[in-house]
């Protein structure tokens, strides 16, 4: 009996050796882990650099495509364009009830005037469209 | 999931840049319509699966009120309307992008971008170009608007030291927003927008209302850069493409306008033009007689003309004259008269303004050229029916280097056998310059409004 409690004192000090070890591993993965990821985001480019990349690349593309836009249909581009810098309500959404502080009603109306002109400019354009239809 | 919204907001971006490759012709325009808004909803769901957003309820409301309203106001608006409708679009735009500015700067923790009172250098430069671009956007249209709709002066409102004015106050705002920079200040964030907002109106109302489609689209394009200054405070690329196509489509639309009027978009800018000057040439031309003619004499000579080229201005908006217009060349096809329609570049008060009315009144959009590739066609032309439209087809503009207006491309209309000025009065047209044209032999004045003149035209026809 005597025997039996003594080896199980034992294997549970082995046990806990054990977990000390496995924690002390842990710990040192974490301590790689962090200095890799802060490594790693030393390296990434800030975001500022791959906006700018995306801004004017797209500067050049949006540039390329309009300068081939009809000019009788001029009116609807401004209709689609107006429509589709409203794609702001992605950022008011976002900011409309963040986890962190409560409802914003900056945010709210953001959403609003956003819709209004979405569907407003989506709306009209279509009218417009609607009318250069091939006639017979 | 980050990864999947940075992918579908790329295809939304994508969608985007085919809605305008779409409108490279009217076939193809309501496919690439239909791209824009796929591209929206796809841009608007994968918002509403971001795990950070849980407040459906707001969110849904919002875009419903917003939603609805803009549906009505599309729906009900007449399609003279559309150049005032277009700018109040714009400070629709412009005041969110200040919004969102506002709720990115009060709640940094949302967007990643720093904490209260700490946000990160970066955010704080772009955050403050897109609120004041934004703010600009915002009060510039709804004064654009108010010249439009009529509710403000058209004329130019200039006063002494008003450019100098802009410049101070733009110099002030540069100060402030690294004043901002530095001190992280919310009473400098919303000076800076406050400054941004009188801004906009000083800049705008020095400019007279011919020069309003430079200005729509100039707005249009202050619109797209506001929304990339918030794309990237908020490190979202959709935001970044969109705006950028749509900045740059505004401004290629403002270089064609100002093209098409022969001034530098800088001269445009300064405002004060179609005031008081260049009444010089008027004296020498007092004693000319111009030839006035009645609705019958005019029925008379389309009906027997081979050839009619219709050039519509902005007085045919005005007084609703397009489906009128589309009448009468009925009439002359019926008769066995070819008809076209030249359109100058700045004919209206958008870009592509004629177009649209005239597509209203059910006008085959192949029977619409524009100004280069009908002008040859004037000189095997019988008849120019020239209906509310004035200095776009003054010849001044070619042989007068005293014009204000010289070197503006203009319509030849002069070529034609007759040329049939439509207009409401002999006054000289916007830009205060006399037409030689209304003295010339081949020309005959039909004095009167626009669609009642049309009509009576129309009625001698069918007798």
């Amino acid at each position: 009996m005597a025997e039996d409690h003594r080896t199980l004192t034992e294997s549970a000090a082995d046990l806990a050796n054990r977990l000390q070890d496995l924690s002390e591993r842990a710990a040192d993965l974490a301590v790689q882990t962090s200095d890799v990821i802060s490594q790693s985001s030393a390296h990434a480019q800030p975001f500022i650099i791959t906006g700018l990349t995306v801004f004017v690349l797209a500067c050049f593309v949006g540039y390329h495509v309009v300068w081939r836009v009809t000019p009788a249909l001029h009116s609807p581009l401004m209709g689609i364009t107006n429509a589709i810098s409203s794609v702001i309500v992605v950022g008011a959404i976002i900011a409309l009830w963040p986890a962190s502080g409560g409802f914003s009603l900056m945010a709210f109306l953001a959403v609003v005037l956003a819709s209004v002109n979405i569907f407003g400019g989506f709306i009209i354009t279509r009218r417009m469209l609607h009318m250069f239809k091939k006639k017979a | 999931m980050e990864n999947f919204a940075a992918l579908t907001y790329l295809a939304a971006g994508v969608l985007f840049i085919l809605a305008l490759r779409g409108l490279s012709h009217p076939e193809t325009a309501r496919q690439g319509l239909t791209f824009g808004m796929v591209g929206m909803g796809l841009a608007i769901a994968t918002t509403l699966l971001l795990p950070q957003v849980t407040a459906y309820v707001p969110i849904v409301l919002a875009i419903a009120i917003g939603g609805g309203i803009g549906a009505f106001i599309a729906n009900k608006i007449d399609m003279t309307a559309l150049p005032q409708l277009m700018a109040g679009f714009h400070s629709l735009v412009g005041l969110a992008a200040v919004f969102v500015a506002g709720a990115a700067f009060n709640d940094p923790e949302a967007f990643n971008i720093g904490t209260k009172g700490d946000i990160h250098l970066a955010s704080l430069i772009e955050m403050s170009l897109g609120l004041a671009i934004g703010a600009v956007t915002f009060t510039g249209s709804i004064i654009a608007w108010g010249k439009l709709q009529g509710r403000i002066s058209g004329k130019p409102v200039t006063f002494g030291g008003q450019h100098q004015l802009n410049a101070f106050l733009g110099v002030i705002m540069l100060l402030m927003i690294i004043l901002l920079c530095v001190t992280g200040s919310a009473v400098v964030f919303w000076a800076i927008a406050l400054l941004a907002l009188a801004l906009g109106v000083l800049m705008i109302i020095p400019i007279g209302g011919a020069d309003m489609p430079v200005i729509v689209s100039m707005l249009n394009s202050y619109s797209g850069w506001a929304a990339a200054g918030i794309g990237f405070t908020l490190h979202n690329n959709l935001l970044i493409i969109t705006g950028a196509l749509v900045g740059s489509s505004g401004a290629i639309l403002s270089y064609i306008m100002c093209k098409g009027m022969n001034r530098s978009f800088l001269n445009v800018i300064l405002g004060g033009f179609g005031g008081e000057q260049a009444s010089a040439s008027a004296a020498d031309m007092g004693d000319r007689q111009a030839k006035i003619g009645a609705a019958e004499d005019a029925a008379w000579i389309m009906k027997n003309a081979s050839k009619v080229i219709i050039v519509p201005g902005y007085g045919m908006a005005v007084a609703q004259a397009q489906h009128a217009l589309r009448e009468m060349a009925d009439i002359l096809k019926h008769e066995g008269v070819d008809v076209k329609y030249a359109i100058h570049p700045v004919a209206g008060r958008m870009p592509g303004h004629m177009n649209v009315l005239l597509a209203e009144a059910n006008v085959p959009y192949d029977e619409v050229f524009e100004m280069e590739d009908i002008n040859r066609e004037f000189a095997q032309a019988d008849v120019a029916y020239v209906i509310g439209a004035n200095d776009i087809t003054n010849p001044a503009a070619k042989s007068d280097s005293s014009s204000p207006i010289y070197g503006m491309p203009v319509l030849d209309v002069g070529k034609a056998k007759t040329v049939l000025f439509v207009k409401r009065s002999m006054g000289s047209g916007y830009a205060g310059v006399d037409n030689p044209l209304f003295f010339e032999d081949g020309t005959m004045m039909l004095l009167g409004d626009a669609k009642k003149m049309t009509e009576d035209i129309i009625k001698a026809m069918e007798s």
